[in-house]
């Protein structure tokens, strides 16, 4: 019976170990992944969708998730300009240090996120380098939510730059040539022909940074201030209401964020089967 | 438009440099330019085209200096071997292109460029495929849009490099017949490029033969064929065997036997003679013919292909013979050299 | 049968002006210089605004030393657990061919898309106090809440997905040619595992595995949730860098946090050798689905 089952269920295959990796795999992933998940979703539908709503619809909730998917979206999307940028730069120009920027690249994705909130919070106080330089141009940033901006900014970045540039490699030179004999100028070229060819990468990054930024907390907690209403993340707010006992609390603004970054991935994975539609030509 | 190609030079430190390329395509004429890959031919293409400045030399287009005209400005029409389609625009799009990229004040109406890219889709005989991608045609499709990309232009000249190079061989063959009779209908001046000696003989009008960066020959198909200007040639457009032999007022031997064959071209002393494989015959041993072994049979469309070795040397021809003719590997044969040429050394 | 190949042809066609690419040049080294680089060169040198007789005394804290213990314990358990559901998980998808096989790829990218807080929340609401287990736990004396297995689940959890996805598309891409052949020499199946599959993708193994333990040992925020921060005891090194920061010792905080600073340098520096030299044999670390 569990052969016949297995029969429909799998291709036939002269490599051993299937059911073993396989079930092993579904146990993994069941106990430290999808069990906890689920107990979470738990907790939540016996608060309710109503429950739910009410605790995201608290001022103080309210707050903090507006700044944290505001300043998310902002930051995901100058990330996106600016990692199209440097993704080009990097993959198209040669110049002195080019290999060495391109490592840093994964500087925020290696960096414990911790050390990256103490140096940034460092960095931008009203004494600090930056800090210092941009406060005699008026501007402050360390705990207020320019800072979150920047540290959101930070975690980004990676996604931004990496996602675009095996596309960017990809672009077959033939194409702009064949563009350039048709008559159209190098601007042309960049905005009818490359731009589209990226657009969806850039999507795809500037919603992977975006997921990203939505739910980080070590980068942002020490430069942002925390004052409630004003600087205050909605991840951080999960913190506060475990640390208050308040798990109702916790949970609803967990579930929000979880659903967030569900339809982020959804979208992510809508965009690749878009992108699939003229892949290959 | 007639395009002179003088003295061009272009050198990348590698294969592919051109030196001291001339050529003149006449108007409305459809050149091939033949080489081995590394020989040049594309660099020379692309020289055309503008992609690639020459280091030295000149291109004149009906008469005008375009050496230095940016290749937007060069109203060309360049396919390329694996077609360079946007992948993200339609058919329609793609085609449309050209025409779109104009300034404001030379742009075609909305309605227009529907119909110039209709016609164009009928020429190349794609009606109705405006709304597909790229990447929903077959290779022979592709072509054809990429054909009629490069027409929305009007281009002064048609620049195609290796046109059915990636198309497998059935498709090649009826796009090859397809491409001469589209020819002949626009008479549009087309380069291309190709190192399919059978492509370039049937499609084009002259050939040009191209060897590590430097026209070999350029002629009519007939004239590349049947008079070579270099062994290169010979060999590249058509089988071709040799053997070495000592030339004297005329008189050739080959290892103290005197050939009775009729040679073309002139040299003294030791040389090499270039024959086809139908250039000699199989005869029945005989003192007065070369004496050989065969080594081996295969069987061709037309005949049978033998290849022997003649005594005493080492030195191995390939001979064509009738099917009729039946040859054993190992046989002792007699050879019988018809006619045959020689090349001064360059 | 291309004559010229792409690095020989002429910029003025398919690049930019001098002016525009210096521009652009300017732009993007500025940009990551700000936003990248001055960070990573803060850390250093706080660390060592007062010498380095201080740098050194951050670490005689007898809670700094249980910090970095508690750190290599944490990632010394995590780790190798993934390791080996990465290499199950990899075989199962990239060699065989079942029904819901982009479910399940899905389903093991999902905690990268959760909230480190929230990856940390769900073991709390599991086996808290007030969790689903907890009084059953409670009642048998076991607590893992506020101490090391809540510690290291978090941090499981959090690193779940990088062995994995760095050996799917790598082993998908070798396809099954080699072990079949392996197969029908007669060797059998761990045998063909461990001489064919194995040294097929090690560099790639190497790499996820290196990624997947800067995670572990820089994971601040699911642990924080988990730790309940008790000093010397369930404080983790990113978690202690957390307390001396917010006790104004900044020097120390540097000092413990150059290390973890350290451990990311190096992991890129590896990363980097390891895909300048073995480029084609490591996937992308960064999830493109």
């Amino acid at each position: 019976m569990a052969a016949a089952i297995r029969l429909r269920f799998r291709r036939r295959s002269a490599i051993p170990g299937f059911g073993l990796a396989l079930g092993y795999t579904l146990f993994y992933l069941s106990l430290i992944v999808l069990i906890p998940l689920a107990a979470l979703l738990l907790k939540a539908s016996g608060l309710g969708l109503r429950g739910i709503f009410e605790i995201a619809t608290e001022p103080r909730v309210l707050a903090a998730l507006r700044l944290s998917f505001g300043l998310s979206l902002a930051a995901a999307f100058v990330d996106s300009i600016f990692g199209l940028v440097i993704a080009w730069v990097l993959m198209r120009y040669r110049f002195p240090g080019r290999k060495l920027l391109d490592a840093a690249v994964d500087l925020p994705f290696a960096l414990p996120t911790a050390v990256a909130g103490i140096a940034l919070a460092t960095l931008y106080a009203p004494n600090g380098w930056l800090g210092a330089v941009l406060l005699s141009f008026g501007i402050k940033v360390a705990f207020t939510p320019l800072g979150i901006f920047i540290a959101l900014m930070f975690v980004g970045l990676p996604f931004a730059v990496r996602t675009v540039q095996p596309l960017i490699a990809e672009i077959d030179r033939e194409v702009e040539e064949v563009s350039a004999t048709l008559g159209a100028s190098r601007a042309q070229t960049l905005r009818r022909v490359i731009l589209p060819m990226l657009t969806p990468a850039m999507l795809t990054g500037f919603a992977l940074a975006f997921a990203r930024s939505v739910s980080e907390y070590g980068s942002v907690i020490f430069i942002a201030g925390n004052l409630p209403y004003v600087s205050e993340i909605a991840p951080l707010l999960i913190v506060i209401k475990l640390e208050e006992y308040n798990y109702a609390g916790a949970t609803g603004i967990a579930a929000i964020m979880l659903a967030v970054s569900f339809v982020t991935l959804l979208a992510i994975n809508l965009l690749q089967a878009w992108t699939r539609r003229f892949a290959h030509a | 438009m007639d395009i002179r190609i003088v003295d061009i030079a272009k050198d990348f430190g590698g294969t592919g440099a051109l030196r001291g390329v001339s050529l003149d395509i006449r108007d409305g004429e459809l050149i091939a330019l033949l080489g081995p890959s590394g020989s040049g031919k594309t660099t020379l293409l692309r020289v055309i085209a503008g992609l690639e400045i020459p280091s030295a030399g000149q291109v004149l287009f009906a008469n005008e200096d375009a050496t230095n005209l940016p290749v937007q400005h060069r109203r060309i029409g360049f396919v390329f071997q694996h077609y360079a389609l946007f992948r993200h625009m339609t058919v329609f799009d793609n085609i449309a292109y050209g025409l779109r990229v104009r300034p404001r004040a030379e742009q075609p109406s909305r309605q227009e460029i529907g119909q110039r890219v209709e016609a164009l889709l009928d020429l190349v005989q794609l009606p109705g495929i405006e709304k597909r991608y790229p990447a929903h045609l077959s290779g022979g499709q592709r072509q054809r849009v990429a054909l009629a990309r490069a027409l929305a232009v009007e281009p002064r000249v048609l620049l195609l490099d290796e046109p059915l190079g990636a198309l497998d061989a059935k498709v090649r063959k009826d796009l090859r017949r397809w491409l001469r009779e589209l020819h002949d209908r626009t008479g549009h001046t087309t380069v291309f490029v190709t190192h399919d000696q059978d492509e370039a003989l049937e499609l084009a009008d002259r050939v040009a033969i191209l060897n590590e960066g430097r026209v070999e020959q350029i002629g009519t198909p007939d004239e590349v064929y049947d008079t070579p200007a270099s062994p290169f040639v010979m060999a590249f457009v058509g089988d071709t065997t040799s053997m070495p032999i000592e030339l004297r007022d005329g008189q050739a031997t080959f290892a103290g036997k005197r050939l009775m064959a009729d040679i073309i071209g002139s040299v003294e002393g030791q040389t090499q003679l270039y024959l086809r494989p139908g250039d000699a015959v199989l005869v029945k041993p005989d003192p007065d013919d070369l004496a050989g072994t065969v080594l081996g049979v295969r069987r061709t469309a037309t005949g049978r292909r033998v290849h022997v070795r003649l005594d005493p040397t080492a030195t191995e021809i390939e001979i064509e013979a009738a099917a009729s003719r039946n040859v054993s590997v190992g046989e002792a044969v007699g050879v019988r050299i018809l006619k045959g040429r020689v090349f001064s050394a360059a | 049968m291309r004559d010229a190949t792409a690095t020989r042809r002429v910029a003025a066609v398919t690049g930019e002006t001098p002016v525009a690419r210096a521009v652009l040049i300017a732009v993007a080294v500025t940009f990551l210089g700000i936003v990248l680089i001055f960070p990573i060169i803060v850390v250093f040198v706080e660390a060592f605004r007062n010498g380095f007789a201080a740098f050194l005394a951050a670490f005689d804290d007898p809670d700094a030393r249980a910090a970095i213990r508690l750190t290599l314990m944490v990632a010394a358990i995590a780790v190798p657990l993934n390791l080996v559901f990465g290499l199950a998980a990899s075989w199962a998808i990239a060699k065989f061919d079942f029904r819901g096989k982009n479910i399940l790829i899905t389903l093991i990218d999902l905690p990268f898309s959760v909230s480190p807080v929230v990856s940390g929340l769900v073991y709390v609401l599991l086996f808290g106090a007030q969790g689903l287990l907890g009084p059953w736990l409670k009642a048998h004396g076991i607590q893992i809440i506020f101490a090391l297995p809540g510690i290291v689940l978090a941090t499981i959890f959090v690193t779940f997905p990088f062995v994995a996805r760095e050996l799917i598309p790598l082993m998908q891409e070798q396809g099954s040619g080699e072990e079949e052949a392996a197969l029908s020499l007669g060797a059998g199946g761990l045998r063909t595992f461990l001489t064919i599959t194995l040294p097929n993708v090690r560099w790639g193994l190497l790499y996820g595995v290196l990624l997947c333990n800067a995670r572990a040992m820089g994971e601040f925020g699911a642990v924080a949730v988990v730790s309940g921060h008790i000093r010397g005891v369930t404080t983790t090194m990113p978690l202690h860098v957390e307390i001396l920061y917010n006790e104004y010792n900044f020097v120390a905080a540097f000092a413990v946090a150059s290390l973890l600073a350290l451990l990311a340098l190096v992991t890129l520096a590896a990363k980097s050798y390891l895909e300048w030299r073995y480029g084609g044999a490591i996937a992308s670390a960064i999830p493109r689905r």
